[in-house]
């Protein structure tokens, strides 16, 4: 079989990050061909290199042998290239056919809407992607509005289709409809790339699979002779876990317990399902898991930040469920949130205001309603310098420090209320080697302290080194909870993508 | 009820709806494109204004109808760039253009024509009479018969041609339009531009096609009734359209039933009313395109 | 754009205008400043403005601040009006200085109901965007004005004039410097001072603050966002209301057709132009009650149209708005000098080769 689309030793820098720094990928005309990696690993700046968003520091892209450069993503549709975003780019306004077919309409000026909704049943017959070329998008399920957006690129004549993250909003019966699809276009001669962290899909719908890690590709096998283990530790790497010298401790009494927790979003997707857990004093539990299955509704649900719509959280013995945030912080639940600078921070505000965010009601910020500047100012001085924020000026504002600074603020201000229970979500994200060892350090230093600890991270070495237990959430649930102390990073990778071990050296948590 | 089968109270209900109509499909226009636009006022005014002037300097209605058209399309035109090109705030900006266009107006008022106001050799448009129509379309200015195919116009364009498809979708969501190959600025442009020369359109109603004449201030507030016809007509052309016949009939018997123990002035706030009614979803709740007043800025 | 630099643009391009036009611009301006500042006659009239200007504009900031666009200043400055004459001239046998308390209180009352019960309960629950709802509001307020004192409206005073009643003599404002200026100098100078402290500080107006710099952080930190919402244009009405009460204790002293003042719309570029800080409401305040009395005064001198003192702060708006014009120009500038030098390095290339 002939190659269709070819990168050959492709570059991408960004200023820190070699987002790709590597790559090979050869798809070849008539295959269904997956891009397997973890969340980082470099997968979708593949995908906007191979669509036109960016273009590459250094290597290739090849269109059936013949080097192309886009230099938009119109050129790249031009080529033949389709692509399906994991966000996707419709109008929920508008009907289907106006969708598939806008920016090249059939007519002339008049627009021929009974002409287009006839090619979008042509095309959704030929396809088989049924779809009502008249309902409103925004009256379809998400698995119906990704059929939309697939005829979308269809219709354009898309000669390679790129699937970036699919199932990743599907219900498991829209993902199989999916996957029927897939193999049908492949059955008519499209090639498809398929971008997923899933290895069970992947090998259920791919003929070969090429894995990257750290924005390299390390290697592309054939789907049938994979093993799940393989491709996972193809995926995880194999890489000696540091493990952060860590006193043993007994942990204490239950801080926070979550019983049967149900969380759904604000666009009503049923996001934590049934979540049942303990934390207690002096604990670390790690939530393992891969990005956007559910870990971030799970904290924000026991911050108060979103309803629970089922289920219960204790904190200290007491039911918290109905309690609004600011009781929750009052009664000593302190909250690194994942997005610091729009949720964790006000970075028009300097740290002295930023420092009173979330207690302004209370000494030494106010008494009876009125500021007290000079105390607060104080107390903020003297939280910059135990926490070593740079620069030491309380009069700065957030917005001016680096990422790193803006963090130790953020924990210094959630920590220094002296909380029993800690939930912070990628308190590392983005930040460099020695801020990253500094946050680890306070985190062990709290532990040390009695403090109950939620730990939510997608890195799963700081997961590992960090946490004495370890939940690993997948669609919503918890998977399983296993000791930190004997879990490898390939039984916790294959826990991410749902597969629960079958030997027993799994130990059973106590608490669930 | 000898009011309502007066056949006064109905002609003028349509004068009075021509006005209101032209604008709110002009505002319409815009917001269907994304840019939101409280600018209605200040630029019929710049209409109203150059209407009449160059009505008066050429001494041909039609030619000062073209030209007043223009200068709002011109305003509109700079109105759009700060908005789209510079992304500033649109409100801001819209009160902007109207204090300017209120001032300008005035300003070229009195330095043009002195104190004394327009001319009154002015050539104003022509009356055009239907009696076989009944005696509501005689004598009726013959914008009233360009806004009814107006009306039809618009709605044909927003909602049957391409083009108009193309200015729905970057008002709803114009990252997805960009990635379908769309020039996001262009359409926006497009949006404002047309739309400011439509509610400039009704400012010569005012000046050229009811009088031979430019008052300072002499839109009052109609391009903010024009806001609320847009709003309760739910941003389309039709639906403006039967907000300002329905905003325009209050007004007119207002007029009819002065003296007769109805307060004209109570009658005024219906439009007010409906619309904060039809926002807040108690009278068939009115929403904006999902993008309105949204600025976007292409990656890449 | 700094707000120093767009006046200072529109001013030159004002200049440039009259000078086109005919005009001396320096006689046409310095006419301007003189019927501004010129004596204390003028002084006195231009602050007497400015009253109303940096209350109603410390109203609007106030919103601005929590992030909301008060843009019904005017209509909230006429309810405040309409309580504070329906007070004064209902009262009797009242202290003069309780009369006028409890006519100011119920203007601020009023406007702030006006502006925080529909706009904002709107705003907050319904997700209706509070500049319609507070325009609409706005006429409703003038039409309900203008309702009450036509013939047959209920404050109308007998007579063919359509206004009300007159406010009790005992409840009007001292003059203090005629012919306009009166205590009601002290009522914005106090406002002022007044929001600055609740605004920085009072936890109230802290959160009023974290609410307008980052939504998402208020939520976080366990503010009740909704609540905020009606609380600030509930507090942007009351400054607003407060304005019209004052002016109408000041001067008026009754409700009357004149609905054209138009100190709501202004003391919305007053806030702008401040940046929403309360003290620079005051000095934008001044400047605009500058240009609008110095602009009588200059068109008297030099037959320039005080509609030019409009065209320059439509002017100034625009330029505040597109602050991006700056960075824009800048890098317009960049570029073509750019290019000219490439154009000139070729041009060098050609004639080697």
């Amino acid at each position: 079989m002939s190659s269709f689309l070819e990168v050959v030793d492709v570059h991408k820098y960004f200023p820190g990050v070699k987002a790709n720094d590597g790559v090979n990928l050869d798809v070849r005309a008539g295959e269904v061909h997956a891009v397997l990696g973890e969340n980082g690993a470099g997968k979708s700046t593949l995908m906007k290199l191979i669509s036109g968003l960016y273009q590459p520091d250094a290597g290739e892209i090849r269109l059936e042998g013949r080097p192309v450069r886009f230099g938009s993503p119109r050129n790249a549709i031009r080529a033949g290239i389709g692509m399906v975003h994991q966000h996707f780019m419709l109008i929920p306004a508008l009907t289907v056919a106006d969708n598939i077919v806008l920016g090249d309409e059939p007519g002339g000026i008049r627009y021929k809407r009974r002409t287009a909704a006839a090619q979008v049943r042509a095309l959704s017959q030929k396809y088989r992607l049924e779809v009502d070329p008249l309902a409103r998008v925004e009256q379809l399920s998400v698995g119906l509005q990704q059929r939309v957006e697939i005829l979308k690129v269809l219709y354009r004549r898309a000669r390679l289709l790129i699937l970036d993250e699919p199932t990743a909003v599907l219900t498991p019966q829209e993902a199989e409809e999916l996957f029927q699809v897939l193999r049908h276009l492949k059955a008519q001669g499209t090639p498809v790339l398929f971008i997923s962290h899933k290895l069970d899909e992947v090998r259920a719908v791919a003929d070969r699979i090429t894995v990257m890690r750290a924005g390299r590709t390390v290697a592309t096998v054939p789907a049938a002779d994979a093993s799940p283990q393989e491709l996972a530790n193809l995926m995880v790497g194999r890489e000696v876990v540091l493990r952060v010298n860590k006193p043993p401790r007994t942990p204490g009494d239950v801080v926070l317990s979550v019983r049967n927790l149900s969380v759904t979003d604000a666009e009503r997707r049923l996001r934590v399902r049934d979540v049942s857990f303990e934390v207690r004093a002096g604990e670390i539990l790690g939530i393992a898991g891969v990005d956007g299955n559910g870990q971030t509704e799970l904290a924000d649900a026991i911050a108060g930040l979103l309803p629970a719509s089922g289920g219960q959280v204790a904190f200290l013995s007491q039911d918290i469920t109905r309690l609004p945030p600011g009781e929750r912080t009052r009664r000593g639940i302190a909250y690194v949130p994942q997005d610091r600078q729009r949720d964790g921070l006000v970075l028009d505000f300097t740290l002295v205001e930023n420092a009173m965010l979330r207690d302004v009601s209370h000494p030494p910020f106010s008494r009876r309603g009125i500021l007290q500047h000079r105390p607060a100012r104080a107390y903020t001085e003297r939280l910059l310098e135990a926490f070593d924020v740079r620069p030491r000026d309380p009069d700065r504002h957030a917005g001016d420090l680096s990422g790193g600074n803006q963090q130790k603020m953020i924990l210094a201000r959630e920590v220094s209320r002296d909380p029993s229970l800690l939930i912070a979500v990628q308190p590392t994200r983005g930040l460099d080697v020695g801020a990253i060892e500094g946050i680890h350090r306070q985190l062990l230093r709290l532990r040390e302290a009695g403090k109950a600890i939620l730990l939510v991270s997608l890195e799963l070495d700081e997961i590992l080194s960090l946490s004495d237990r370890i939940a690993v959430m997948h669609h919503g649930q918890v998977v399983d909870i296993v000791p930190a102390e004997t879990a490898t990073r390939e039984q916790i990778g294959l826990l991410m993508t749902g597969t629960r071990v079958g030997e027993s050296e799994v130990a059973q948590p106590s608490n669930r | 009820m000898s009011v309502l089968t007066n056949p006064q109270l109905w002609a003028s209900t349509l004068a009075m709806t021509v006005p209101l109509a032209l604008p709110a499909i002009g505002g319409t226009f815009s917001e269907r494109a994304g840019v939101v636009n409280i600018a209605m006022e200040g630029i019929m005014l710049m209409g109203a204004f150059f209407g009449v002037a160059f009505s008066y300097w050429t001494g041909s209605a039609w030619l000062g109808l073209v030209f007043g058209v223009l200068m709002g399309g011109l305003l509109a035109a700079v109105f759009a760039w700060a908005a789209i090109r510079l992304a500033a705030d649109q409100v801001v900006l819209g009160m902007a253009v109207n204090i300017f266009a209120s001032g300008l107006t005035a300003f070229l008022l009195n330095t043009l024509f002195g104190y004394e106001g327009t001319p009154p050799d002015t050539p104003p448009l022509p009356f055009v009479s239907l009696p076989w129509l009944g005696p509501v379309f005689s004598h009726q200015s013959v914008l009233l018969y360009v806004m009814f195919a107006i009306v039809a116009l618009s709605h044909w364009f927003l909602f049957h041609t391409r083009i108009g498809l193309r200015i729905r979708a970057v008002g709803e969501n114009p990252l997805a339009a960009d990635t379908a190959g769309l020039n996001v600025w262009r359409l926006r442009y497009a949006g404002v531009i047309v739309g400011g020369m439509l509610s400039a359109l009704g400012g010569v109603y005012l000046s050229i096609g009811i009088l031979n004449s430019f008052d300072v201030g002499m839109t009052n507030g109609r391009g903010f009734i024009a806001l609320a016809a847009m709003i309760f007509g739910k941003w389309t052309p039709v639906g403006s359209f039967l907000a300002s016949l329905l905003f325009g009939f209050s007004t007119a018997l207002g007029i009819a039933l002065q003296g007769q123990g109805v307060s004209p002035d109570l009658l005024s706030m219906i439009p007010y009313v409906l619309t904060i009614l039809a926002l807040t979803g108690l009278v068939g709740r009115s929403t904006p395109p999902a993008a309105d007043g949204i600025p976007y800025t292409p990656i890449r | 754009m700094t707000p120093v630099l767009a006046t200072a643009l529109a001013i030159l391009i004002g200049a440039a205008i009259a000078y086109i036009l005919g005009f001396d611009p320096f006689v046409a301006y310095g006419a301007l400043l003189t019927g501004a500042f010129g004596n204390t006659m003028a002084i006195s009239s231009t602050l007497a403005g400015a009253v109303p200007l940096a209350l109603a504009g410390l109203g609007v900031s106030v919103a601005f601040r929590a992030g909301l666009f008060n843009i019904g200043a005017e209509g909230q400055y006429w309810i405040g009006v309409i309580a504070a004459v329906w007070f004064g001239y209902h009262l009797t046998g009242w202290p003069g200085w309780l009369h006028t308390l409890v006519c100011v209180v119920a203007a601020a009352v009023a406007g702030g109901l006006w502006g925080g019960l529909i706009p904002g309960l709107a705003k907050a629950y319904r997700g209706a965007h509070e500049v319609i709802t507070t325009m609409m509001m706005s006429y409703i307020a003038i039409y309900f004005g203008q309702y009450l004192i036509a013939a047959g409206g209920p404050m109308h005073a007998p007579g063919y004039n359509a206004q009300s009643y007159p406010i009790r003599q005992d409840a009007w404002l001292t003059v203090l410097v005629p012919p306009q200026l009166t205590t009601a100098v002290f009522f914005a100078l106090g406002t002022a001072v007044a929001v600055w402290w609740v605004m920085f500080h009072t936890t109230v107006g802290f959160r009023l603050r974290t609410v307008g710099a980052n939504a998402r952080a208020a939520r976080y930190a366990g503010i009740l966002v909704p609540a905020y919402t009606v609380l600030a244009l509930g507090l942007s009405g009351l400054l607003a209301g407060l304005a019209g009460g004052v002016q109408v204790l000041a001067l008026d002293h009754r409700l009357m057709w004149g609905f054209n003042t138009g100190y709501g719309y202004t003391a919305i570029v007053v806030a702008l132009l401040a940046r929403n800080h309360p003290f620079g409401v005051l000095l934008a305040a001044v400047f605009f009650s500058a240009l609008s009395t110095g602009g009588q005064n200059m068109q008297m001198v030099s037959q320039l149209p005080s509609s030019l003192t409009d065209v320059l702060t439509g002017l100034i708006v625009f330029f505040v708005a597109a602050e991006r014009m700056v960075p824009l120009a800048i890098a317009w500038y960049r570029r073509r000098r750019g290019v000219r030098v490439q154009v000139a390095a070729a041009g060098e290339g050609g004639r080697e080769a």
